[in-house]
């Protein structure tokens, strides 16, 4: 059971949850919840902003401002409360197709606006909600019911595609590394700027039963025995880190950030309307 | 009387944004809609609003949605293959009731099509664009004062209505120049949102008033929180698959606008009371069938105009009231045949109805309706 102080972030009235037995995402909502509860947050302070697919559901649960909008947009709507309100703490939970493939020209520019959102990324390599079809993060060789005969593209790195569009705090966990996703959701929750925490989640519904990973403990097995620190990759050969998950921090660094920068140029406008008079 | 200037639609598009109290712009660059973003990139942050140029259409409307709820009235604009773009977030507008204007300076279509030319087509798309078939409000001015007063008109309709609303201008509108006496602000009357009178604890963010079947809204930010969501959802705003919850829900987005249609009746007429033949246009299309009119009077033939300023809802009413007392409609059009089909829909047989369409996107002159009235007086 969570702790006492946390169940106040849960929207109790709307379970039972949605997810299916052995999925991730609720291992993931609760090291989110956690990390408001002890970062001392108020939920009224708190906005949460979702798109489409199972993890969107998750915008429904915690109880604070919540937004659970159109597939994909989720960054984009967020943007726009982020400027309208930017006192709220605004985060915006997405899955994996949600947030790279339909989604994936709100991520670069919201990204490289470094405007202040945390973006967090439940990805379990697939869609599952729709039936289990390949998303862009779906390993190469996988298979998804859109995918009977393997996975034929590459796979997405959601982590370099951000850290290249310019985040300001990257970092991956997985629902088997708690402490750590707790832990890379904190500091991501109190960067300013655009932070970005890629969660690996599980279905063994979807994409477990298709790929030999038919129950909950040999996914959480799989993200066990494969996933490598980044300290460790480092030492790693390319062919070595084929199939790895490289979990822990690949940015964290300070840039200004996107509202202020916006509340500068509002005065340099008031300023030069004033001299125009 | 306020100031007199000599602006293009478009500028008066952007400054009646900001008497109006719009102080959230996210869009994305079009012909022929650009000047609305460029001009409105300059003005905003003067008074302390928001411009954003977002990463796509898609984005833009996005935005403009999550700064509505976050409490600003906010809008975008944009023409033909942008509009499409929109439509997904224009239909997550109706669900959720979430106030925004959009403005769509049509261009000829479809895909690219002439980008700096004008056509009608999307008169339709305003309406039916996006998924559903849910209604939504749409204006169209003539004139450039026209575009400064109906931006305040789609405002605050969107703000009463909790409704998105479009500007369905034109290319001709929007880059003709004309002079503009430009009201002063206290000649303005603003409409806010109803906001909820009850504690945050009490506050169910869909409950609807039971006079006029809308909601007060909260603003996220403001103590009040609340579920807002694409899903069809109960009056706590969450998800709901009861059959009775979804159709009150679906229902009560049509009939908010029923109980409100006093308010979303708005025509212009002109030289009806004896008219024969009737011409029914809207947009840039009104204007060249004001000067066939006055000429065609002066030949003896009796005629009249009734444009349409609200053109969704349609207005059916005083459309087929009039259509009882004459013999002939017209309705001029640059577009495939749009407006006829709902005109002849609204006269109900009661007069004949005479499509007029040009589509090599140069605009219907005064002479071609002439020559119309002539063949069907």
């Amino acid at each position: 059971m969570p702790r006492e102080s946390v169940m106040r972030f849960l929207r109790l009235g709307l379970f039972p949850h949605i997810f299916c037995a052995g999925c991730g995402h609720g291992i993931a909502l609760h090291a989110i919840i956690r990390a408001f509860d002890s970062l001392g947050y108020d939920p009224k302070d708190i906005m949460v902003v979702s798109g489409i697919g199972c993890s969107s559901r998750i915008s429904g649960y915690i109880n604070a401002n919540t937004l659970h909008t159109t597939h994909g947009r989720a960054l984009a709507f967020a943007t726009g409360v982020k400027l309208a309100k930017p006192s709220l703490k605004v985060v915006a939970v997405m899955g994996d197709g949600d947030c790279a493939a339909i989604g994936g020209n709100h991520f670069i520019h919201a990204a490289r606006r470094n405007i202040d959102i945390t973006a967090i990324v439940l990805n379990n390599y697939i869609y599952g909600m729709t039936g289990g079809q390949a998303s862009p993060t779906t390993p190469h060789g996988a298979k998804g019911s859109t995918a009977p005969y393997g996975f034929i593209e590459r796979q997405f790195d959601l982590c370099n595609l951000a850290g290249a569009a310019g985040a300001v705090y990257v970092a991956r966990a997985t629902v088997f590394h708690i402490p750590q996703m707790e832990k890379f959701v904190k500091k991501a929750l109190e960067k300013k700027g655009f932070s970005f925490v890629e969660i690996v989640s599980i279905c063994p519904t979807q994409f477990g039963r298709r790929n030999r990973l038919r129950s909950p403990v040999d996914m959480m097995n799989w993200l066990k025995d494969n996933s490598v620190p980044v300290s460790k990759a480092k030492e790693m050969s390319q062919e070595d880190l084929e199939g790895k998950i490289v979990i822990g921090e690949f940015i964290d660094k300070e840039m200004i950030e996107y509202t202020e920068l916006y509340r500068e140029l509002c005065k340099a406008a008031l300023r030069e309307g004033a001299s125009e008079c | 009387m306020g100031k007199v200037a000599f602006w293009q639609g478009n500028r008066a598009i952007a400054m009646g944004a900001i008497a109006a109290g719009i102080r959230f712009y996210a869009g994305y660059p079009i012909t022929p809609s650009s000047e609305i973003a460029e001009i409105l990139s300059g003005e905003l942050p003067k008074v302390g609003g928001i411009f954003i140029q977002m990463e796509d259409e898609i984005g833009s409307m996005a935005a403009a949605v999550g700064a509505s709820l976050a409490g600003l009235k906010s809008m975008t604009a944009t023409s033909g293959p942008g509009f499409s773009l929109k439509q997904e977030n224009i239909g997550f507008a109706i669900m959720a009731e979430v106030p925004v204007v959009i403005v769509d300076v049509q261009r000829g279509g479809p895909s690219t099509g002439t980008p700096t030319k004008p056509l009608q087509g999307d008169f339709m798309q305003a309406r039916w664009g996006t998924h559903g078939g849910f209604p939504l409000i749409v204006l169209s001015p003539s004139t450039v004062r026209e575009c400064y007063d109906l931006t305040i008109e789609a405002t605050n309709l969107a703000e009463r209505f909790r409704s998105p609303v479009i500007i369905l201008s034109d290319e001709v509108i929007g880059h003709m120049r004309e002079r503009i006496e430009i009201p002063d602000d206290s000649e303005i009357n603003l409409i806010e949102r109803k906001r909820p009178t009850v504690s945050p604890e009490n506050y169910l963010p869909y409950r609807a008033d039971p006079e006029d079947d809308i909601p007060p809204m909260a603003a996220y930010g403001d103590g009040y929180r609340f579920h807002v969501t694409g899903l069809v959802h109960d009056e706590l705003g969450l998800p709901t698959n009861d059959p009775k919850e979804i159709e009150a829900l679906n229902l009560r987005l049509i009939r908010k606008f029923e109980k409100g249609k006093d308010l979303l009746a708005k025509y212009s007429t002109f030289a009806v009371d004896d008219a024969q033949v009737l011409v029914v246009a809207f947009g840039c299309v009104a204007r060249s069938a004001m000067g066939a009119i006055r000429e065609a009077r002066k030949m003896g033939y009796k005629v009249g105009l009734f444009r349409p300023i609200i053109l969704w809802p349609f207005p059916d009413e005083p459309l087929m009231r009039m259509a009882s007392n004459v013999k002939t409609v017209i309705v001029p059009e640059m577009n495939p045949g749009l407006m006829v089909r709902e005109v002849e829909r609204a006269v109900r047989g009661k007069c004949e109805v005479h499509s007029l369409i040009r589509l090599d996107t140069e605009i219907i002159t005064p002479s071609q309706i002439i020559e119309k009235i002539r063949e069907v007086a």
